[in-house]
């Protein structure tokens, strides 16, 4: 312990904490802008610039060790100060586009101009320009937006381990660019979306699909179904002024019937068919010396990082198509013509917690025969916020209805594919059945769930030893690998999901990246589960039914035919 | 080819380490006369880095050149010997009759020009160097003249082959 001295006030410390931590700590509140606290520090903003005793210039908080004895001022007029011209530098070659900006009122650049109460322009500067890169399925650059902060980069290399973007050039003509200044399209970009979620700005953001989907609910010829990923529920309160982790499934299958959705499904079904199509595959991959370590499919990021970073693995992948994808080939390939729809009328909406679904639904892998698309449009939980408000819709108001079937009952164990650590629960759970007859009597794998990187266990199954490990954010999926290639570690099922924490850290969910906040989020989808009436993915009885009127049995002819497929190597710029 | 030369150049340096990117980006750069895009990719291929760090890197120092230089490789001195006599409107000029930014090369092949530090002729200010030989003491206007000798000759020596 040591002890120093904040604002007047002594304060104990533990020697290697960061002079930010410390006063974060005491309740004051320190404006950043390239700090994170999961990355490297970088002290590239200075915003969070304090005054130490005996220190010529002032000092950058987050990069700084606290010392024994030290004397700290956090808010002296000559810190204000600095703080407000950094911010006002930035502003000075900023476009000042906020009335049409995607970002307006969510903008950490427009707070802090309205905190430092910066109502003149003091230094004009000429105003970034620079084309915006549009070619991204999932994500739109802006570069003219950006003020270099850092954070998307660093997000990209330590937690995604992916490097798709860095700083480019020098000095006042310095961007933050792909590779030869390329489109994100053909970069190594796995369109995760962790740098939207990291961006103080505008300069990252999500392809916006919501006035294609407009489009579709205003067409009178137009047939509009609707599936929710299992996350969404829980995450989408909090865009609607509910408390985090909040579950607001029901008003918000109201709030989609109200904006014109025809059928309303739930994305849990189709996790839940997920689960028996691949704990099938597992089984049969065990018994019959199959690949192994099989790894999970439902996370488009992460099949693109296998395609382009690990290829000799694609084997390894299980064959299950994502639930949005099964989901997507259900309605046109089955649906359709059991309610006598003509395909071409018909457009399918997904919403997600993802970016990287945009892409995915893009895939040529993804289409029936050949013909459009099996999912038109996704919208992230935020352009679904967006797009009712813009509806003037307001869910709390309403009273909460239930999914449409036949794809809309799940297993609880289908809702918390939304958590990291929850495939390979709900997969556990299913397997145990589909190789002993019986039903775990607990149902619960503890040591799988939580918001840790990386979590293992050893499961016995009917006398199998199954290993499994559940990671989460690419970086540990590539640790993971590492060890499994070098023979380091036997595993037989690893569960791998793109974002940090799975889907609840999802990079089209409510911007907001505090861990606390992906915790309770997590939580809420458990609670879920333990209150669910059906904990089994094979105890759906829409699953059931689905499997007696048309599948017949998991890896059945038809179940390949519409729910797996392939991925091949992919060659991209990096 | 570039490829060939990055191999040449790392097979003499086979356990090449992230330190030796900027000595190895010059080596390729002094055979190359310039950094193509298989090379950086080739060489963060081997190095292990991401491709866009060694393009980061590269950016970041003004020696690196992207495009193979011109038949006339033209170099504007930015020492402040040069600046206080005008340098900046002879960079400007060049631009503008070239159609291409400090860094490129045009496409026809025949100019590429490049920005340097003090190139020590500070007497001849404000000053460029065509293909190593100095032209002094000029002005937006002897650069229009100059441009035009250049493209003249070129399109005699053009003319010549074809007779
Ligand atoms: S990024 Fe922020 S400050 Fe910039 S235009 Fe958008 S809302 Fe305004
Ligand atoms: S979307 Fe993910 S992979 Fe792409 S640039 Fe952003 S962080 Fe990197
Ligand atoms: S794009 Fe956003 S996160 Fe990345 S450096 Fe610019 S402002 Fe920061
Ligand atoms: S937050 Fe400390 S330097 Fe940017």
């Amino acid at each position: 312990m040591i002890s120093l001295e904040i604002n007047g006030k002594a304060v104990s410390a533990q020697e290697n904490e960061t002079l930010l931590k410390v006063i974060r700590d005491q309740g004051i509140r320190i404006p950043t802008l390239c700090h994170m606290e999961e990355l490297t520090p970088s002290g590239a903003c200075r915003l969070c610039v304090v005054e130490v005793d005996g220190q010529r210039g002032l000092t950058p908080s987050c990069a700084y060790p606290v010392a024994d004895g030290m004397k700290v001022r956090t808010h002296s007029p000559r810190v204000l100060r600095a703080r407000r011209t950094i911010v006002e530098l930035l502003l000075s070659n900023h476009p000042d586009d906020c009335l049409y900006c995607v970002r307006n009122n969510q903008c950490d650049l427009q707070n802090l101009a309205s905190e430092f109460n910066v109502t003149d322009r003091r230094f004009t500067g000429k105003k970034k320009t620079g084309p915006m890169d549009v070619s991204s399925p999932s994500l739109i650059r802006d570069p003219a937006k950006c003020i270099l902060c850092g954070r998307c980069v660093r997000v990209c290399e330590e937690i995604q381990q992916v490097s798709a973007i860095d700083f480019i050039g020098r000095g006042g003509s310095t961007t933050v660019g792909t590779l030869f200044d390329g489109g994100l399209n053909t970069s190594t970009c796995i369109n995760c979306g962790q740098c939207v979620m990291v961006c103080p700005t505008a300069a990252l953001s999500e392809q916006d699909s919501i006035k294609d989907v407009e489009a579709a609910l205003d067409d009178p010829e137009r047939i509009v179904i609707v599936q929710h990923a299992p996350s969404v529920s829980v995450t989408l309160g909090e865009s609607l002024g509910l408390k985090t982790g909040a579950d607001c499934d029901g008003i918000m299958t109201a709030a989609l019937r109200r904006l014109g959705f025809d059928w309303v499904f739930d994305t849990g079904f189709t996790a839940d068919l997920t689960i028996m199509e691949e704990a099938s595959e597992l089984a049969q991959r065990i018994s019959d010396g199959g690949v192994l370590p099989m790894m999970t499919s439902c996370s488009p990021g992460w099949i693109k990082y296998v395609e382009q970073f690990y290829p000799d693995m694609l084997p390894n992948l299980s064959s299950c198509k994502s639930p949005q994808q099964m989901m997507g080939a259900l309605i046109k390939g089955w649906f359709a013509g059991r309610e006598s729809i003509d395909p071409a009328r018909l457009y399918s909406v997904s919403i997600m917690p993802c970016t990287a679904k945009k892409f995915e639904a893009q895939r040529p892998e993804m289409a029936q025969s050949g013909s459009q698309a099996d999912i038109d449009a996704v919208l992230t939980t935020r352009e679904l916020a967006r797009l009712l408000r813009r509806r003037g819709i307001e869910p709390r108001t309403l009273s909460p209805e239930a999914a449409d079937s036949p794809f809309g009952e799940r297993a609880t164990a289908g809702k918390i594919f939304g958590a990291s650590g929850g495939v390979m629960e709900a997969a556990l759970r299913t397997a145990h059945y589909l190789l002993t007859g019986t039903d775990l009597e607990d149902p619960r794998f503890l040591a799988l769930r939580g918001p840790q990187g990386l979590k293992e266990a050893a499961v016995n199954i009917g006398g199998l030893t199954v290993n499994v490990a559940v990671v989460s954010g690419l970086a540990n999926a590539a640790r993971l690998l590492t060890d499994v290639r070098a023979g380091k570690k036997s595993v037989h099922f690893i569960e791998v999901m793109t974002c940090p924490g799975g889907c609840v850290g999802g990079g089209g969910q409510p911007l907001d990246t505090d861990p606390a906040r992906i915790k309770a989020r997590m939580q809420a989808l458990y609670a879920i589960d333990r209150n669910g009436p059906v904990r089994q993915s094979h105890a759906n009885p829409s699953v059931q039914r689905l499997y007696r009127e048309y599948l017949g049995a998991p890896l059945s002819e038809r179940s390949h035919h519409q729910l797996h497929t392939k991925y091949q190597t992919r060659d991209v710029d990096g | 080819m570039a490829l060939n030369t990055v191999s040449d150049v790392l097979d003499r340096v086979p356990h090449a380490k992230r330190d030796a990117l900027i000595p190895l980006l010059q080596e390729i750069q002094e055979r190359d006369g310039f950094l193509s895009q298989s090379a950086m990719k080739a060489l963060a291929a081997r190095l292990g880095l991401p491709a866009v760090k060694v393009y980061g890197v590269a950016t970041f120092y003004n020696q690196f050149r992207f495009h193979s230089v011109g038949r006339n490789h033209i170099q504007v001195c930015r020492g402040t010997a040069c600046h206080v006599k005008g340098s900046a409107a002879v960079l400007e000029a060049l631009q503008f009759e070239l159609g291409i930014e400090a860094g490129a090369t045009t496409r026809d092949g025949l100019f590429s020009l490049e920005v340097v530090s003090c190139i020590g002729a500070c007497g001849l200010a404000p000053v460029i160097s065509i293909n190593g030989e100095f032209h002094a003491a000029l002005t937006p206007e002897k650069v229009r003249a100059l441009l035009n000798d250049l493209r003249k000759a070129a399109k005699g020596a053009h003319d010549e082959q074809l007779a």
